[in-house]
C-alpha cells in the first residue's frame, strides 16, 4: 500500500487517444459518404455548395483554431503550475466554443429561414442531388456541432477541477485528455471547412 | 512512480512555438480561402484537402503533442490512419471504376 492513489497515466492517455480513433472513423464515414455522393451528383453539389456562407465558415474556423491554441497553451501552463493562466486560458476556449455555436445558430436560422432543411418543402421539390447534400451537411456538422458542445462542457467541468486544486502540475491528465478531445473537434472542422464550404 | 513523473515533465511546449503554429494554421486557412477562388476545376478537391491535411498534421504534430510521444502511440496513429486510407482507397476504387 505504498502508493494508494496509483494513477496509470500512459494508460489513462492512451484510452483517450483509442476513443479519438472511433471517432475518426466515424466522422471518416460521414466524409465517404460526401465523396461517394459527390461523384453522382457533381452538378448539384457545386449549386448547392455555392449557396453555404463562406463568411460564417472561415470565421468559425479561425475561432476554432484559436480556441485550440489556448487549450494547448493551458496544458503548458499547468505543467508549469501557473493555475492562474490556466483557468483563463480554459474561459478563452469554453468562450470560443460559445461563440462558434452562436455562430452556428445564426447561420443555420439563417439557411432555414430560406426553407433548407431535411424534409422541407423547398428541397423535396428541387434536384435530390441538392437534398442529399443539404442533408449531410446537417447530419455532419450537427454532429460535430455536438461534439462542440461536449468538449465545452468538458473544458468547463476540467476548469472547475483545476480551480478547486484537484488538478495540479503533478496530475493533469483530466486536462491534457480533456484538451486532446477539444484538438480532435478541430481537427474534424478542418476537414468539414474545405469539403462544405470551399470546394464547390 | 519515476516513468510517471517523466512524463508528466518530459513534453512541455512553451507559449512561443505554439503560437507559431497557430500563426501557421491561420495562414494556411487564408491560403485555403484564396486557392478556392482561384479556377483551377478538379485541382480544388486536392488543393484544399492537402492544404487541410497539413493543417490537420501541424494540429497532431503539436497541440497534441504527438510529436513527443512514444513508439507506441505513433504507431497507433499510424494502424489508425492506414485503415483510413485503406477504407478510403477502396470505396473510391468502387464508386469512380464501377
Amino acid at each position: 500500500m505504498s502508493h494508494p492513489l496509483h494513477k496509470d497515466y500512459a494508460g489513462a492517455k492512451l484510452g483517450m487517444w483509442l476513443f479519438l480513433f472511433t471517432e475518426l472513423i466515424l466522422f471518416s464515414g460521414l466524409f465517404l459518404l460526401y465523396g461517394a455522393y459527390l461523384a453522382r451528383y457533381p452538378h448539384e453539389f457545386a449549386a448547392a455548395g455555392r449557396e453555404m456562407h463562406l463568411f460564417f465558415g472561415t470565421l468559425n474556423t479561425a475561432i476554432l483554431i484559436t480556441s485550440s491554441l489556448l487549450v494547448a497553451m493551458a496544458v503548458t501552463a499547468i505543467q508549469r503550475d501557473e493555475r492562474r493562466t490556466t483557468l483563463l486560458l480554459l474561459g478563452g476556449t469554453v468562450l470560443c466554443a460559445a461563440v462558434f455555436l452562436f455562430n452556428k445558430y445564426l447561420e443555420w436560422s439563417a439557411e432555414i429561414g430560406r426553407g433548407i432543411y431535411p424534409g422541407s418543402p423547398k428541397l423535396v421539390a428541387g434536384p435530390p442531388g441538392e437534398s442529399v447534400f443539404y442533408g449531410l451537411y446537417y447530419l455532419t456538422v450537427g454532429l460535430h456541432g455536438l461534439h462542440v458542445l461536449v468538449g465545452g462542457t468538458l473544458l468547463t467541468v476540467v476548469a472547475l477541477r483545476v480551480r478547486r486544486g484537484t488538478i495540479h502540475g503533478g496530475d493533469y491528465v483530466w486536462l491534457e485528455n480533456g484538451a486532446l478531445y477539444w484538438h480532435l473537434v478541430d481537427l474534424i472542422w478542418i476537414f468539414i471547412f474545405p469539403l462544405y464550404y470551399l470546394i464547390l | 512512480m519515476t516513468k510517471d513523473a517523466q512524463d508528466n515533465t518530459a513534453h512541455s511546449i512553451g507559449y512561443g512555438k505554439l503560437t507559431a503554429v497557430w500563426l501557421g494554421l491561420l495562414c494556411l486557412t487564408a491560403l485555403t480561402v484564396w486557392v478556392s477562388r482561384l479556377d483551377l476545376g478538379i485541382g480544388h478537391v486536392w488543393g484544399s484537402l492537402a492544404i487541410a491535411s497539413t493543417k490537420a498534421g501541424l494540429v497532431i504534430a503539436f497541440f497534441m503533442h504527438m510529436r513527443y510521444e512514444g513508439r507506441l502511440l505513433r504507431l497507433l496513429l499510424f494502424v489508425a490512419l492506414l485503415t483510413l486510407a485503406i477504407f478510403i482507397g477502396f470505396t473510391f476504387f468502387d464508386v469512380l471504376y464501377r
